[in-house]
């Protein structure tokens, strides 16, 4: 199998974005149908690979495929495209590039499962067409549906809320989706990434898999790149140092204060880590994680805590007004971090985030509040010289102009 | 501390549904054995956990603040 992928060119880091998918023609005459596998086999081949969803939790492939399969109910599978994360492009890139790798994996998981449904739910920012005319053309039974809903709209529970024609917020997570979603029955929401990863994988086995990334993070994964650099998705293996992302961008490190990995629930890396590894247990010694890929490298002239602070304040927006630790402590978390980004702030307001973080973190229905309050904690330990300039009265990231 | 596996694993837990949960502290007051209230008025689980292992002797206390939850936000598990 491994030779096939050579064959095609799909011994670097350049896979999913590699597929020549312009036509299903096309698609088919380089990478062929994408095999029929048992869902006894897919699992053991995805743990093998040691695939992780690629939508941000980072959660093992191997052990959703196996929770939805243990329900008695025929299962409905749904491709997740909402990208509500305001950084992030790669799904839109990803189906625009190679629709017909995201449908395969879609029904790769289908047949495995026998499922009931595929759906297909893109969000604001994605436009459907280009995939919905690829669907027609391998005449799929793939719902493609548009969705709404903001950052926390591609959260599984709130999109399967919305699937179902309910309000699309996140749900109690004490009926998971796996055992009751979409039509009451069990469901599987995968990131179009990941289902991209599994039609490859399908074909060319974990052996080919793990030739990229490092052994206990195998594979590649997209990033979305922006900020202080040269913006774009790209295709990296999993363990790619962070400094050599940047440098390969353009960006010039000497003027970065910071780079936000992750996204707006991530963690802001000061330029001492720049060095790390993007992968798990690379980043763990800094409490961050890939999450959703988003790489956003700080300009030194922008004040870390002003943009953290709306960073924050956008997040309370966010919060889909259910549960009262996020309704009543989000609001107050960025209200303390806006009076933070004043020179001259109260010293006290330090302390007040890490309580905020304690009040709000594990007490709602997400992990929304968790996410924002560990994003605002990194904040202040990123950039705590920055801190000590506003409490000393100073902010040296003042613009040049 | 001499609890065994056997023992916590024989226990229900207090399930909060935090999207229905709206503040109206009569859990705490009911239970303060095992919840707190924020300034706000929304339980905190005193143990840190997201969902509190009830031990054996507070079962009918933690029934009857489930039961007295206007909202429905608490069941034992």
């Amino acid at each position: 199998m491994t030779a096939h992928a050579l064959d095609l060119g799909l011994q670097g880091t350049q896979r999913l974005l590699a597929a020549r998918d312009s036509s299903l023609d096309e698609h088919l005459r380089t990478l062929g149908p994408v095999p029929a596998v048992a869902l006894c086999e897919l699992i053991s081949i995805t743990e093998q690979a040691g695939l992780t969803g690629r939508g941000g939790a980072g959660f093992p492939t191997a052990r959703k495929l196996r929770a939805v399969g243990e329900g008695r109910r025929r299962p409905v599978v749904v491709g997740n495209a909402m990208e509500g994360e305001y950084l992030s492009d790669k799904d839109r890139t990803l189906l625009a590039r190679s629709p017909h790798l995201v449908l395969d994996g879609l029904e790769l998981l289908g047949r495995a499962l026998h499922a009931k449904r595929l759906i297909l739910a893109t969000g604001e920012r994605i436009d459907s067409g280009p995939v919905r005319s690829a669907v027609r053309a391998r005449r799929a039974e793939i719902d493609v549906r548009d969705m709404t809903g903001g950052f926390l709209g591609g959260q599984e529970s709130a999109l399967v809320s919305q699937l179902n024609r309910r309000a699309p917020v996140p749900q109690d997570p004490h009926t998971p989706v796996y055992a009751r979603g979409v039509d009451g029955r069990p469901t599987l929401v995968v990131n179009v990434e990941t289902l991209a990863h599994l039609a490859l994988l399908a074909r060319f086995g974990p052996g080919w898999f793990r030739t990229q990334g490092t052994p206990d993070d195998p594979g590649t994964f997209l990033v979305t790149l922006s900020g202080a650099l040269r913006p774009g998705v790209q295709e990296i293996a999993r363990g790619t140092r962070l400094g050599a992302l940047l440098d390969g961008a353009g960006a010039d490190r000497t003027r970065l204060s910071g780079v936000l990995l992750g996204g707006y629930h991530g963690t802001w890396l000061p330029p001492q880590a720049f060095d790390v590894a993007l992968s798990s247990t690379g980043l763990a010694a800094y409490g961050a994680r890939t999450g959703a890929g988003i790489v956003h490298a700080l300009d030194s002239t922008r004040c870390p805590l002003r943009v953290s602070a709306d960073i924050v304040t956008y997040l309370a927006r966010q919060t889909s007004g259910q549960c009262g630790p996020c309704i009543n402590g989000m609001p107050r978390m960025a209200d303390t971090l806006q009076r933070l980004a004043r020179p001259g702030a109260d010293p006290r307001l330090v302390a007040e985030v890490a309580r905020l973080r304690g009040l709000i973190t594990g007490r709602g229905a997400c992990a929304h509040p968790d996410g924002s309050a560990r994003f605002a904690m990194s904040a202040l330990t990123a950039f705590s010289g920055h801190v000590d300039e506003h409490l000393g009265g100073e902010c040296h990231a003042t613009p040049a102009d | 501390m001499s609890m065994s596996i056997w023992e916590a694993n024989a226990m229900p837990r207090l399930l909060i549904d935090r999207t229905r949960c709206d503040g109206h502290g009569s859990c705490a007051e009911l239970l303060p054995e095992l919840l707190d209230l924020d300034g706000w008025g929304y339980p905190i689980v005193r143990s840190g956990e997201r969902d509190p292992v009830v031990p054996r002797h507070l079962e009918p206390l933690a029934r009857r603040a489930a039961a007295a939850c206007p909202l429905l936000a608490l069941r034992l598990g």
